[in-house]
């Protein structure tokens, strides 16, 4: 069942939250460490917040979420729960505060299941950066769940959670989303506040939500948007009713396809079933026409430079002084800093934080930095054009089904190509969508939809209008089913 | 190879990051492989570009009144400090 269908058999008394609370704890502890997609789990707590949300509908109170356990990926902090980002550095860092996301989800009565498994600080396309070990994607565990919010697409998918919070800096939503079968979004930049949530890149991250349906994105956006005095970055614009706006009719709707994303690179049948959705949409009665941004085929450099810059930048906190892994013995302070870092970082977090400090130091500043900040301009130039004749845009989100754990790992820049689809999205501070379309011999793949600033609710509607008509959503992995 | 051993040694010690002797060579490897990658941008026309620093185009900062909003909160926030003594923050000797 999705969250929504959840949150209304729980209205109508037909089950009691702590019923579903234990239902969801004893599949995670089924599950063990076959999936590896929790890093903590709060039972207790979890029963806590389920007894509060069920004396709140016994008294005739509480929202759509009310009762509705769900799982936060382990990037936002929560007060007194550990809180590690999959690092060593955070291994034993309990949070002294809530992020403004888990805040909001628990004033919208949710239960907190657990924190979720992800790439360590976010940092990777597959989840198999963590500290604590891959997850495995429950449509075939021998393949990644992507990433860098892998542990909360493989909880959902899996049925361990009706949902989860993720970030997406590069598609780190999305393309896992994609991968798991589930439906993601990332909303627009500003949208969602970042206080509380462990910073990567500061000019790309934002947070959002994997679930089953686009309502169920709906419910969840809905609960976690607004704005936050406590982030600078934070829009203030009031957040539109996402639930209500889902029923908005599809016919003329102007999809513009881009033609860059369907050419080198793209697997047939990925392609096939991505073309499939579009059909779909035509028959719903959407208007389609093809599309070409020039320069979005350079994001996946522009997102390699702009990245790392603000990664290492935004780690620099990490000093083993105040929070945090610290070596042991340390002669001083030199030795302190590099061997804290140096011990308490994995491969690819130092591979990032030196990739970024290269590009930002002296006598490459102007060739890298400056010039990917330019190229980053000329891409959302694109999209703004684009969005001068069509409504949304519409892609595949990832270039191949979920690739086998260890495929990838001995080439940083075949990595970062999985997210080639998704970072134009980021770069430009869109809100996008995933979704999913069709299986690749028993493998789920998604379609992307982009929308202009602010057009979360045309994304929503328009892929709740595909979900009426089509049961890609609906279906589950044969061995977690 | 567009980075060396060096390189890395010396960038590595900017970031206050120690890298494992053994561990110089792949990561010259893969930071170059890196670097190679994003000279492409190198193709894009950007003369007349303003850069980009943030998605929120035309929107200003915010700003607050300087008061006083947060309560004292240093015994809670020392309990993740790694050595903590008498409320303060303890590193090794800095000067001898």
């Amino acid at each position: 069942m999705t969250a929504a269908e959840l949150g209304r058999a729980l209205r109508r008394r037909e089950v009691s939250s702590l019923e579903l609370t234990d239902h969801f704890l004893a599949r995670i502890e089924d599950s063990g460490t076959r999936l590896n997609a929790f890093v903590t789990v709060t039972a207790e707590r979890a029963r806590e917040d389920a007894r509060r949300a069920d004396a709140e509908i016994a008294a005739g109170q509480g929202g759509p979420l009310t009762g509705v356990p769900i799982a936060h990926k382990d990037i936002f902090c929560t007060a007194g729960i550990l809180t590690t980002c999959s690092s060593r550095m955070l291994a034993n860092f309990t949070s002294p505060y809530d992020a403004t996301v888990v805040e909001k989800l628990t004033a919208a009565g949710t239960v907190l299941l657990g924190k979720t498994n992800m790439d360590e600080f976010a940092m990777g396309s597959s989840n198999e950066t963590s500290y604590f070990g891959p997850v495995r994607n429950p449509w075939d565990e021998s393949r990644v769940p992507g990433g860098s919010s892998g542990g909360s697409a493989a909880a959902v998918a899996a049925g361990l959670a009706p949902a989860a919070t993720g970030t997406d800096t590069g598609g780190s939503i999305r393309q896992p989303a994609a991968l798991t079968g589930l439906t993601g979004i990332k909303p627009t930049y500003g949208r969602v506040s970042r206080y509380g949530m462990i910073a990567f890149a500061s000019s790309l991250d934002q947070a959002g939500v994997l679930a089953r349906s686009a309502e169920d994105a709906a419910l969840l956006l809905a609960a976690m948007s607004g704005f936050d005095p406590r982030d600078s970055t934070s829009v203030e614009q009031p957040v539109p009713d996402y639930h209500a706006g889902l029923e908005a009719p599809l016919a003329g709707l102007r999809i513009g396809v881009i033609r860059e994303f369907f050419g080198e690179g793209l697997e047939a049948g990925t392609g096939a079933a991505v073309t499939g959705a579009l059909d779909q949409f035509k028959r719903l009665g959407a208007e389609v026409v093809e599309v070409s941004l020039p320069a979005l085929p350079l994001s996946v450099p522009t997102y390699y430079v702009v990245a790392p810059a603000e990664c290492s930048s935004n780690l620099s906190r990490f000093d083993g002084i105040r929070f945090g892994y610290r070596c042991e013995s340390p002669r001083d302070l030199y030795d302190l800093y590099t061997r804290s870092r140096g011990e308490g970082f994995g491969d690819e977090v130092k591979r990032r934080i030196m990739t970024g400090t290269y590009v930002l130091s002296a006598g490459y500043y102007d060739a890298y930095y400056l010039k990917a900040q330019k190229v980053r301009s000329l891409i959302a130039a694109d999209f703004q054009r684009a969005f001068e004749s069509v409504d949304l845009l519409f892609g595949p989100t990832a270039p191949t089904p979920a690739f086998g754990i260890g495929e990838k790992v001995d080439d940083p820049v075949t990595m970062y190509l999985n997210d080639i689809y998704t970072i134009g999205a980021n770069l430009a501070g869109l809100p996008a969508l995933s979704a999913p379309c069709g299986l690749v011999d028993g493998l789920p793949v998604g379609f992307q939809l982009i929308g202009p600033q602010f057009s979360e609710s045309r994304l929503l509607s328009a892929t709740h209008a595909y979900q009426r008509e089509t049961d890609w959503h609906r279906r589950l992995p044969p061995a977690w089913a | 190879m567009t980075l060396t051993r060096h390189d890395v040694e010396h960038i590595a010690r900017l970031a206050r990051l120690q890298i494992r002797e053994d561990q110089l060579e792949p990561f010259a490897g893969s930071l170059s492989r890196i670097i190679d990658f994003v000279e492409q941008l190198g193709s894009a026309a950007t003369d007349q570009v303003e850069p980009m620093a943030h998605p929120l185009q035309g929107m200003v900062q915010r700003l607050r009144e300087d008061r006083v909003e947060a309560s004292d909160q240093r015994d809670l926030f020392q309990q993740n400090a790694p050595e903590t003594a008498a409320g303060l923050y303890l590193v090794p000797r800095v000067i001898e």
